[in-house]
């Protein structure tokens, strides 16, 4: 089983808290962050966090499903507009996928999305769950 | 004066009745029920562990607390099914709220009183001066075995506590606890499902350590039964606490709110924090509460708090706990539940 | 720039080739063409090929292949573009002859991938997808291709109907094509019955797991005319990328990224697409079919699903799409399907298509897609005798 620690740890901050780049010239966000904001060339960015919150734009079910997420099938894959007016992929959960509707509004969580076999690192991330005004 | 700033709990969404767990195994449900005072219980799925439902919980107590994540000295994690043998749940937990670098950070252990373990030592670092807030945790996604009792229990959930000196929602007026080494329940390392000793579990274990704590935290406090708003008490099914509240003088008026079990399971070390976090949030400001809880092997941590007129400011900035648990659920067949509890044996 | 002709074509079968290895499948795509061309020596190799690392756990492929051809010390570069690898191929090796560096540039397409198990395939395609923000989340390309036609169905009203009469006609087309992995005819309700993968995406819809390779000789028009043979010469090329993740694409229902590879090939070539008498497309998934006739201009946005039940892209239509039975019918060894679909273009061209001929088969477009539409290469290839 390959072990692939260093290249998910990095990932550590977009996973785990959903931090993002907001550049500085021209404000556009971007999830992941980049070296150079593709809009207006800037390299300059501050950091932010998305607050994970937004409408299911469009989604899939997945019935044939990856390594690691057999025990999930079916699953719904989507794409989340966020409040803050980007997108965002990620799997949608505790539902019904086939109750899903687009427009719905979802929240995200901290979820586990996949180990690396039984002996291998947890992979911990965000997915997307209704959001049901609690 | 300490006390609890924020408070907030997880509990997953998926539920299994407890009929469809008998009918696998020839059971008697009815009984089951009645003896255990318990329907149902909730179920992780399998993306849930006890981090996560931990982390889920920790953002609704920073929630309630208004606090910056950075301002928190200190994160313990108490869980008796942490998702690594070896590697801190806690430091997931506090990177995923951006605690880190500057935050102590455990994970505790004691079966289900890892939870108040966690509060117990975040409550008495806050009182000594030494950091302005802390947080405890108690999350469990225990297993019970096919077919054994502990199946019909075995739940999930977490509770978080803030806790600090200023902007209390309850204050804490004192603490104590009962240990000793008693074996009634454990699981050997390596070994996939607890072992318990069935009876033994009763008068030795639960009753001694759960009661005398009580007794002597009441005592300590020259306080009686009567003059508490609330009690809760640690609640592997709905029956324990039940009995040892009434045997000890309290009413139901008092326990009920705080008694989940019966809809909930046991969630182990999210346990009595969680009937506390339930308690919060019908509680008025003024009233006092004395929780208690139970960890086999075996102790009880005892607390008495009392709310204030911050409380009802904060209740709603996070999904209150009875909502959670009889709003938002799903049921699942004994079949799903064997496959997210990964109770069958896969190739890999 | 010199003008640059396709001379020689040629294909292996496609299927689960057991008994072949990725150097045979490669070498013997290639002898195939050089056979066909009548030219034995090359003076440069392009190899298009996603993933020998991951399919075959080889690497170095210039060397591999330009070894096992018999064409020692020959120059050649393999190139990767996801499943436009091929595409990618045949416009290095364009540039080769174009730039006056090569007088005979071959550019194979190859790949390999039933050395692996299902699920290693699947992992390696999803290497074509974002790994961090698109394939870590379980997506598999079928589910990102269906959040696609799941957009354009609830936009523009696009039916299953519609997505399942691509796999018909390409079935169709495919039946009569000897190399062709599946060349059986589907009727719409098998198609449309077939289980679902992610919804909308059913299995029939799907294109699939494929060993094979396909080869083309590149020269000058100089040295083509001397041969007094039809052949193709191209006339526009279009490359263009797009954001690797489908969630940034500023538009889901629309393949941007072919939209301009389109334009910038068309413009090249001088032609618009009314010029253009067909077109072998990337159908990786039935929706990718409609959305490139839009995305080409060959109909307007949301117009192509009812364009195909009325028959536009039949064989016998207006604008066949996919005269070789398309990567459904005809299998996506995906490395290899871009210079298949070269292939197919110049065979149409010289007008040796046999059953699959196209009428008046004068101007050909192929269009050839990496991943969820992260890049494209559209090639314009015209006849000449």
């Amino acid at each position: 089983m390959s072990m692939h620690v260093a290249r998910h740890w990095r990932e550590t901050p977009e996973r785990y808290r959903m931090e993002a780049a907001k550049c500085k010239k021209c404000g556009g966000i971007h999830f992941p962050s980049r070296l150079i904001c593709p809009d207006c060339g800037t390299r300059e960015f501050e950091t932010i966090r998305l607050a994970g919150k937004g409408e299911l734009v469009t989604y899939t079910i997945i019935r044939v499903a990856p390594t690691g997420f057999k025990d999930l099938t079916p699953y719904a894959v989507g794409i989340v507009k966020l409040d803050e007016g980007i997108q965002v992929m990620g799997q949608v959960v505790d539902c019904n996928p086939e109750q899903l509707k687009v427009g719905d509004r979802l929240v995200t969580q901290f979820r586990r999305i996949n180990e690396e076999g039984k002996t291998g690192m947890i992979l911990y991330g965000y997915k997307f769950v209704p959001d049901v005004g609690l | 004066m300490v006390g609890i700033v924020g408070y907030g709990t997880h509990i997953p969404r998926y539920r299994i009745k407890v009929e469809e767990i008998a009918k696998v195994w020839g059971a008697d449900a009815p009984a089951f029920k009645k003896g255990l005072n318990l329907n149902e219980k909730s179920v992780p799925a399998p993306d849930e562990d006890c981090a996560t439902l931990s982390v889920s919980a920790a953002r609704n107590a920073i929630r309630r607390a208004g606090i910056d994540p950075k301002e928190l000295g200190a994160v313990y994690v108490g869980s008796e099914s942490h998702p690594y043998a070896v590697k801190p749940t806690g430091t997931i937990v506090s990177e995923a709220l951006g605690a880190c670098p500057h935050v102590h950070t455990a994970d505790l252990e004691f079966a289900c009183k890892a939870g108040t373990e966690g509060i117990f030592i975040a409550l008495h670092l806050v009182k000594s001066g030494v950091m302005s807030y802390a947080l405890g945790i108690g999350a469990d996604t225990s297993q019970g075995a096919p077919g054994d009792a502990l199946e019909y229990s075995a739940a999930a959930g977490a509770a978080a506590y803030v806790v600090g000196a200023e902007n209390l929602v309850a204050e804490l007026l004192d603490t104590h606890v009962y240990m000793t080494d008693t074996p009634d329940f454990w699981r050997r390392e390596h070994t996939h499902y607890p072992e318990h000793g069935g009876r033994f579990t009763g008068e030795p274990a639960y009753e001694k350590h759960l009661y005398s704590a009580a007794r002597e935290m009441m005592e300590k406090a020259k306080m009686k039964p009567e003059n508490f708003d609330y009690v809760v008490f640690h609640q592997p099914n709905g029956k324990f606490p039940a009995n040892a509240a009434k045997r000890m003088g309290f009413t139901e008026a008092q326990y009920k709110p705080g008694l989940l079990c019966p809809t909930l399971g046991n969630t182990y070390s999210g346990s009595s924090p969680i009937g506390l976090a339930a308690t919060l949030d019908e509680a008025k400001p003024g009233q006092t509460i004395l929780l208690v809880s139970y960890g086999s092997g075996a102790g009880s941590d005892a607390f008495i708090f009392r709310t204030t007129d911050r409380l009802p400011k904060v209740k709603d900035l996070a999904p209150r706990t009875r909502k959670q648990l009889d709003e938002f659920k799903m049921y699942i067949e004994y079949g799903t539940y064997a496959k997210f509890r990964r109770k069958i044996l896969k190739p890999e | 720039m010199k003008e640059v002709a396709i001379i020689g074509i040629g294909m292996t079968d496609w299927g689960e080739l057991w008994l072949k290895s990725l150097r045979d499948i490669a070498v013997e795509a290639a002898l195939n063409c050089l056979d066909d061309a009548g030219v034995a020596k090359v003076d440069a190799i392009t190899i298009g090929c996603m993933s020998g690392g991951l399919f075959n756990a080889q690497e170095h492929l210039g060397s591999l292949v330009a070894d096992y051809l018999g064409q020692r010390f020959v120059p050649a570069t393999r190139v990767e573009s996801a499943c436009a690898s091929g595409g990618l191929a045949v416009k290095t090796a364009y540039m080769e002859v174009a730039s006056g560096l090569a007088e005979y540039a071959l550019a194979i397409g190859v790949e390999k991938m039933t050395d692996v198990d299902g699920n290693e395939a699947t992992f390696a395609l999803a290497t074509a997808a974002d790994q961090d923000y698109e394939a870590f989340h379980g997506i598999t390309f079928p589910g990102l291709y269906a959040m696609m036609a799941h957009a354009h169905m609830k936009k523009y009203g696009t039916t299953l109907e519609q997505l399942s009469q691509v796999t018909v006609k390409n079935h169709d087309n495919g039946s009569m094509n000897p190399h062709a992995q599946f060349p059986c005819k589907f009727t719409l309700e098998q198609v449309m019955n077939s289980t679902m993968v992610a919804d909308p995406m059913r299995l029939l819809h799907c294109s699939p797991i494929t060993d094979g390779g396909a080869a083309v000789l590149l020269t000058t028009v100089e040295v083509a005319k001397k041969l007094n043979k039809p052949y193709a010469v191209i006339t526009g090329i279009g490359h263009a990328t797009d954001t690797i993740a489908l969630a940034q694409r500023k538009d889901l229902v629309k393949l941007e990224v072919v939209e301009q590879a389109a334009q910038r090939a068309l413009k090249m070539a001088g032609k618009t697409i009314k010029d253009v008498n067909f077109a072998e497309v990337h159908d990786c998934f039935t929706i990718a079919e409609i959305m490139v006739m839009e995305a080409i201009g060959l109909v307007k946005p949301g117009q192509a699903g009812p364009a195909v039940m009325d028959g536009l892209t039949a064989l016998t239509g207006k604008f066949p799409i996919n005269p070789s039975g398309g990567l459904k019918s005809k299998g996506h060894p995906v490395g290899a399907t871009g210079v298949a679909q070269v292939v197919e273009a110049v065979a149409q061209l010289r007008g040796e298509a046999g059953k699959r001929q196209v009428k008046n088969a004068r101007i050909a477009m192929t269009q050839n897609m990496g991943g969820s539409g992260g890049s494209s290469i559209i090639h314009i290839l015209e006849a000449r005798s």
